[in-house]
């Protein structure tokens, strides 16, 4: 039974392609049908091949502002959940405190809590306080459930940092602001990226925290679904094509530095 | 480089002592150890030593006394303004630099731009001239020994502290580090302070050895001088092996003191008594078992007049190639070890043979019977496991 034989060779090779196929099924469909050219205001079944939508990414109103909106909050908590949760994380991992096994568990309810939950007592809070929703609403809000992945990404890192390689930099004439430039920043660096990588990514599609706490502003995940309510412009394929296409960039070109990098040392 | 015709090189620790807590990790000790020697702190885990050595450093505020390096007091500069330098346990090498930048990471602190030839001579030292572009995880254990060698001594410090540096190696390299390590030493002239639980390490390396237990600094000395005249019965056991033997003071002739162990006599120089010499009054005999030797209970005639004996049953005899150790039962005292060259072997010397043990009186050694005779027993072990 040849064909059985070359079956039982392949296994691992076929179930890792249908698994790859059953990732990325949903981003070709959603790259096909941003070259559509639907009949009505559904982008829901094939019609005719167009690139229209490519050539006018911003021609729905609204759109191109609420993705603005939605990179500059990204781009804001993100920074603001990095630096905050990477100090956390040292904190947490070098130095002995009271209360840390407490801070160490309550690190995580944001990410145990179910989000509608918080999205509501979220929103109880901005009104009793009078807060004006909007930008720094959801800002705050998105700082929030991000800081707990950032911990937990950056202190896996920081906990598998020798101490001991801290004390060797001041060992050897470099002071605490040297030793953290040169020796402590460098090491927890891929920590600290993979912590904001998910940062980024967590704030820029959230929708259900941020549509409770938004008042009037439009974030994108809220601009797509409220025109998913009355029609679904073939822009919003494009945008999500062109994302997810960027984040691909993205990943090759660190692949090949770190590439490059490893065969020049050797 | 620097001239040393200064003091600037002594280490002198004055009173000092850390605690933490409620636990004290060093009782405050007085320590100096002279420009250009090669010092050995030796002790089992926990015993202290690092503690200090990192006091020495300034990695560690000591809770009491103080550091001088030469006439500098250095008790409260941080690390990175003191002229010492320190090889890590397991090395702690920047694993995000190569080893050139590993090297010259010291001498870019100081502001110093080219670094290049001195690297270089430095790598060309410790034999890793090849290595230099490679990340430290792509080398051997012994290779990144040196590394951390090199690393530590390119910035010609006073002083360089080396915490168990060869720990990580096995043993057949560990000899040869050791070996090259002293030659390091020799050749460049620093004061090195090395901490380590290896008795065997320090004897070998170390021109002075501070034995440690629990904090304190039991005896210091030459490595021969240790071996020889132990004070305490920590330093007895825990550098080589001791057979201690409980006695009781009968009289005092001459130089010597004449000593009741179960039915038998022996006899020790006053000199080399550190323990109360009443009469009366208890002492611990002690004797390094290659000071005795073992004859057959037949031939006890010819024994010579003089010697301290007694005598046993041998209950195990362990032949290891260069000797044989045997484990002699005796109503003195269980257990006595015996170390015997292999020069010319009894046949009749096994277990169960009725056998005399004796020894030279010079040979024997006196401790106060008023502590713990396994004091420093089964350290060395404990530290292995």
């Amino acid at each position: 039974m040849p064909v059985v034989t070359w079956l039982k060779r392949r296994l691992v090779v076929i179930a890792g392609l249908i698994t790859l196929g059953y990732l990325l099924l949903p981003n070709i469909v959603v790259t096909v049908f941003s070259f559509n050219q639907p009949k009505g205001r559904f982008n829901y079944e094939w019609q005719q091949f167009s690139t229209a939508a490519w050539q006018d990414p911003c021609g729905v109103s609204g759109l191109c502002g609420s993705l603005s909106i939605s990179l500059q909050i990204a781009l804001w908590a993100t920074i603001g959940a990095t630096v905050l949760g990477s100090m956390i994380a040292f904190a947490l991992v070098r130095y002995r405190f009271r209360a840390r096994g407490a801070v160490n568990s309550m690190i995580f309810l944001p990410m145990a809590m179910p989000e509608v939950v918080m999205a509501a007592s979220l929103l109880t809070l901005f009104l009793n306080l009078g807060a004006q929703l909007g930008f720094w609403t959801i800002l705050i809000a998105h700082i929030m459930f991000c800081l707990s992945f950032v911990v937990v990404a950056v202190k896996a890192r920081v906990m598998s940092m020798d101490p001991r390689l801290e004390e060797a930099a001041r060992d050897l004439y470099a002071g605490p602001v040297q030793t953290f430039l040169r020796v402590t920043l460098p090491i927890a660096a891929p920590g600290i990226a993979a912590g904001a990588l998910l940062a980024f990514a967590l704030s820029f599609d959230d929708f259900i925290i941020t549509n409770f706490n938004a008042g009037s502003t439009v974030t994108f995940p809220m601009f797509v679904w409220g025109s998913a309510q009355r029609g679904t412009p073939v822009q919003i394929n494009v945008i999500g094509t062109a994302m997810f296409l960027v984040a691909v960039l993205l990943v090759l070109t660190a692949m090949v530095i770190s590439n490059r990098r490893t065969k020049r040392k050797a | 480089m620097k001239t040393t015709n200064d003091s600037g090189g002594d280490v002198r620790l004055t009173g000092i002592g850390k605690t933490y807590g409620a636990f004290t990790a060093v009782h405050p000790l007085d320590l100096t150890v002279p420009q250009g020697s090669f010092f050995a702190l030796l002790g089992a885990s926990g015993c202290g030593k690092t503690t200090t050595l990192r006091m020495i450093a300034g990695l560690e505020e000591p809770t009491t006394g103080t550091v001088h390096l030469g006439d500098q007091d250095v008790t409260h500069l941080p690390p990175y303004k003191r002229p010492v330098n320190t090889v890590f346990q397991s090395y702690a090498l920047f694993p995000h630099l190569d080893i050139f930048e590993n090297v010259a990471f010291g001498l870019r602190r100081r502001g110093i731009k080219s670094v290049k030839k001195q690297v270089e001579d430095m790598l060309e030292l410790v034999q890793l001239g090849e290595q230099a572009r490679k990340k430290p995880h792509q080398l051997s254990g012994g290779q990144q020994q040196r590394v951390a060698v090199a690393r530590a001594l390119i910035n010609h410090p006073k002083v360089l502290l080396l915490d168990e540096p060869l720990g990580a190696l096995d043993l057949k390299l560990r000899r040869q580090m050791q070996l090259e390590l002293k030659r390091i030493q020799t050749e460049v002239g620093i004061t090195f302070v090395h901490v380590t639980h290896d008795q065997e390490e320090a004897m070998t390396m170390a021109d002075t050895v501070a034995v440690m237990n629990a904090g304190r600094v039991e005896q210091l000395g030459a490595p021969a001088d240790l071996y020889e005249n132990p004070r305490s019965t920590f330093v007895a056991n825990f550098l080589g092996t001791s057979n201690l033997i409980e006695a009781e003071v009968d009289t005092r002739s001459g130089d010597d003191i004449v000593l009741r162990a179960g039915g038998g006599k022996l006899v020790l120089p006053a000199a080399r008594c550190t323990a109360p010499t009443a009469a009366g009054g208890k002492v611990l005999v002690g004797v390094r078992p290659e000071k005795i030797s073992l004859t057959h209970a037949d031939d006890a005639g010819s024994i010579p007049e003089g010697r301290n004996r007694i005598t046993g049953t041998i209950a195990d005899a362990s032949f290891i190639g260069v000797s044989t150790q045997y484990v002699v039962d005796s109503a003195v005292c269980p257990e006595l070890a015996v170390y015997a060259q292999n020069v010319e072997r009894d046949g009749r010397l096994v277990p169960g043979a009725e056998v005399v043990l004796h020894w030279s009186p010079a040979h024997t050694f006196g401790l106060d019977a008023d502590q713990d005779i396994d004091a420093g027993v089964g350290s060395v072990e404990e530290e292995a496991a």
